[in-house]
């Protein structure tokens, strides 16, 4: 069972059987935008690239993304650089492992991100969304589809942060500007 | 792009090794057949049949089928084949089923194919009437460069009348093998259930064999599948032992039954399949899985328990970065808040002050213990697997006190790796990692006997030290040795002033050297200048991609130079020597065992900087120098150890040198 999220909502990670979920993958699906015009045909190729910043208390302790594929403690695992996307309508182009069992004791948030490697900016992408997916039976918990691609080169997508014992994710949205994740950092910060 | 070929057509073949597709809709034998350069036929052997189906480059179907896979290697065949022609016969020739003539089947389509599955020629044989056995294709040299005719000669006669005109003097009797065979084959597929006889070796009997865990005994088995081709270093040769790996041996009916179709990888059957890994027992709910020795993927149990190993040591050095990162931060988060609460003018009231600090340690306290008890979790599994895993471990892995080397053998084969020493880290103190290098080393190593303050603080005077660092580089050499065949490996040692003869004694008294350690400056010259000829020799040999102009009788082996005493007795030119051997040895199988001390070469300058960045530096006593892949810790090495009063070195030395004797004669 799927729940659409829309912006700012939360959900708790919680099994339907009272269990805690132990691993998840968080997938990033996109597409480019067909072009108007007269050289609609020309091929364009648009990296988005999805990275996983991990946070102690708003402070940055690590971050997987496409040079760092692994945690250094082995929670967190990018699957590997996608630089054109869309390989198949709704499948995952980068998807991020977590193992949430793993997860350091003082790692209390994962925000995922995502920038545009090439410099498009969102309104270039369509069909671009995040989901949260239970590693271990493959079900889709939740999905996040990226409505209205505006002028703007990365997202701040959402995020899986500890509350109590379990975590919960919350679906953030918010557009940002940069290459990398680091030039991301001042507009992360307010969403923790 | 396929070249669709009319009979009497040629077309050139880039490839050498290639694969004969033939579709013919009903069942058919097909046979290739070598000849020379006027395309007769030597004897029996020239010809690879389902009675034979294996000949130096060409593999054929044990069995007649509607679709058929041959496997020619143009490369494997002897110079003398000038020929190689592709043959179909009707079994109903030889007294089996089905029609008797050519004429009343389907055109039988032929293609050549590269070992990508592209068609390269095609053709089909169209006008046959009674004939019952076809010349279809043939592969031709034409002045060093092979061709392919499409042919389509029938003989009304069958395959005697066939083989006769192709000048095989033994044609009737082999035509009569043929066609035993052949009725052999059919025999045991019409013995499957489907009620299809006449076309029984189509797909439905696939399902017939029991697909079982151990799937690698019964799957391949299937006869005119895809021939175990791909990926073969010399073609057809090592086919024939492929198969009986496979488990029941083709002569087993039971495990014949198969059909053609074959779902295995075609590419990957050409070895045979690894044996299952060991199952783990199932874990009692709630509890954590028991670990297994050789939980781990590869072909082999020794690959299996690398890729183990390997694996721990990153878990190891995963886990603990968890718990670093978690204390640093609960120490940052300590000391922020400690200063908060002094700097707060209130704090200087009452005891408010003591209440925040308490609160902040005690914010500390729990988070290292939450992180030191996740630690503490994955260290026991990963103790509890290192105990499965270390009894379990070959000799070229072991540690010396493993009963591995009590029932020492000099092995056949060349392991994968070979342990150098353990690695641990201080928050995992009962865990020991076996350091696994890869084999052939890539780089020298470097027994440092400098560096006299050991990590547990005792003094080991520099004497003492040097002595060590021979124990450890004689400790190394021996494990070398003993885990090469004999007379893969040879050790050479340099101890110019003769300071490290007592150490060197096991190698010495085993007589597991090649010769005596080398002294003075002479003794330094001439074993450099003639490793140094030598791997000049080799390296001319492969760059030239002449490696078969080594002279005759060429030792092969590789060699380690171990160097005591550097650079006492080491003129100028001998270190040019040594620095080309330590740059331009290893990928030639020249390897340097260096033990010295950095500091006693310090009046070469910078010179020598390279020398010692090239080597693996490795210590005769414990040493926090060595940083893992994933996270950059410095790992703690510990030298292996030989338990004390242990004859476990001499032991294993005395039976490689007998071993060394006996093959040198």
């Amino acid at each position: 069972m799927t729940v659409n999220m829309t912006k700012g909502q939360a959900i708790s990670l919680q099994k339907n059987d009272g269990g805690s979920l132990t691993a998840v993958r968080m997938g990033l699906g996109w597409q480019a935008a067909p072009r108007r015009g007269l050289f609609g045909s020309r091929t364009r190729e648009i990296d988005l690239d999805a990275s996983a910043v991990l946070f102690a208390d708003k402070q940055p302790v690590d971050v997987v993304f496409f040079r760092h594929l692994v945690s250094d403690d082995g929670s967190v695992r990018h699957t590997g650089d996608n630089l054109v996307g869309g390989v198949g309508q709704g499948g995952d182009d980068e998807a991020i492992l977590v193992d949430l069992s793993r997860v350091p004791v003082h790692i209390d948030q994962i925000v995922f991100t995502v920038n545009s490697f090439t410099g498009q900016t969102f309104q270039e992408v369509q069909n671009a969304f995040c989901r949260l997916v239970d590693e271990t039976n493959g079900q889709e918990l939740a999905r996040y589809t990226l409505a209205g691609g505006g002028a703007y080169t990365a997202q701040i997508m959402a995020k899986v942060h500890r509350t109590g014992a379990g975590w919960t994710m919350t679906a953030l949205g918010n557009p940002a500007n940069g290459r990398t994740f680091q030039d991301l950092m001042p507009a992360i910060l307010p969403v923790l | 792009m396929t070249a669709e070929l009319v009979r009497g057509q040629n077309h050139p073949l880039s490839q050498s090794r290639l694969e004969i597709r033939i579709s013919a809709g009903t069942p058919v034998v097909a046979a290739a057949a070598l000849g020379d350069e006027s395309g007769r036929i030597h004897g029996t052997d020239w010809v690879a049949h389902p009675g034979a189906p294996t000949q130096p480059g060409l593999e054929v179907s044990r069995q007649a089928a509607a679709d058929h896979r041959l496997a020619v290697d143009l490369d494997a065949v002897t110079d003398a084949v000038h020929r190689v022609s592709i043959l179909l016969a009707l079994p109903a020739a030889g007294g089996g089923p089905g029609p008797a003539r050519f004429g009343a089947v389907a055109a039988p389509f032929v293609a050549v194919t590269g070992l990508d599955g592209e068609e390269v020629a095609s053709y089909t044989i169209t006008g046959l009437e009674a004939e019952s056995a076809v010349v279809a294709l043939e592969l031709y040299r034409r002045q060093d460069a092979w061709k392919v005719r499409a042919v389509g000669q029938g003989y009304a006669g069958g395959l005697a009348e066939l083989l006769t005109d192709q000048a095989l003097p033994e044609a009737v009797q082999l035509a009569g093998t043929i066609d035993e065979a052949v009725a052999r084959g059919l025999a045991r597929s019409v013995q499957a259930p489907p009620p299809r006889p006449s076309d029984g070796d189509r797909s439905r009997q696939a399902a017939t064999p029991a697909v079982g865990p151990d799937q690698g005994g019964t799957a391949p088995q299937g006869t005119p599948g895809p021939p175990p081709y791909g990926g073969q270093p010399a073609g057809g040769h090592g086919q024939g032992g492929a198969q009986p790996a496979y488990g029941a041996g083709p002569a087993d009916p039971s495990a014949t039954t198969g059909g053609p179709i074959d779902y295995s990888h075609p590419r990957r059957q050409t070895s045979a399949p690894p044996p299952p890994p060991p199952a783990a027992p199932q874990p009692r709910p709630g509890q954590p899985a028991q670990p297994v020795a050789g939980d781990a993927t590869g072909w082999s149990m020794e690959e299996r328990l690398y890729n183990q190993v390997w694996g721990m040591f990153e878990d190891l050095a995963r886990t603990t970065a968890a718990y670093r990162s978690a204390v640093d931060f609960a120490e940052s988060r300590m000391d922020k808040e400690l200063e908060q609460a002094l700097s707060d003018p209130r704090s200087r009231l009452g005891g408010q002050g003591d209440a925040a600090r308490e609160a902040a340690r005690a914010r500390h306290t729990e988070l290292v213990g939450q992180a030191r008890e996740s630690l503490d979790r994955d260290l026991a599994h990963l103790v509890a697997e290192s105990e499965v895993v270390e009894p379990a471990l070959p000799p070229a892995f072991a540690r010396w006190d493993n009963p591995a080397w009590h029932a020492y053998r000099v092995p056949m084969e060349i392991p994968m790796a070979v342990r150098l020493g353990d690695l641990r880290l201080p928050e995992a103190d009962p865990l020991r990692i076996p350091m696994l290098l890869r084999l052939p080393l890539e780089r020298g190593l470097w027994i440092d006997s400098g560096r006299a303050d050991s990590l547990d603080g005792s003094f080991t005077d520099s004497h003492d030290m040097r002595r060590l660092a021979v124990e450890t580089a004689v400790a190394h050499a021996a494990r070398l040795l003993a885990v090469y065949p004999a007379g893969e490996f040879t050790v050479h040692v340099i101890d110019p002033a003769g300071s490290g003869a007592q150490a060197l004694a096991p190698l010495t008294q085993t007589g597991v050297l090649a010769a005596p350690p080398a002294q003075g400056a002479a003794g330094v010259g001439e074993v450099l200048g003639r490793l140094t000829q030598r791997v000049d020799l080799v390296q001319m040999a492969l760059r030239g991609g002449a490696p078969d102009a080594l002279p005759p009788g060429f030792d092969t082996s590789q060699h380690l130079l171990i160097v005591n005493d550097f650079p006492h007795g080491f003129d100028d030119r001998a270190v040019n020597q040594l620095r080309y051997l330590a740059d331009e040895g290893p990928s030639v199988g020249v390897h340097l065992m260096m033990v010295a001390d950095r500091e006693e070469s310090s009046a070469y300058g910078p010179l020598l900087d390279p020398l010692w960045r090239s080597l693996l530096r490795l210590t005769a006593v414990p040493d926090d120098h060595l940083a893992d892949p994933w996270v950059g810790h410095a790992w703690t090495y510990e030298p292996p150890v030989v338990p004390p009063g242990s004859q476990v070195l001499h032991q294993v030395l005395t039976r490689v040198g007998a071993a060394r004797r006996a093959w040198r004669r």
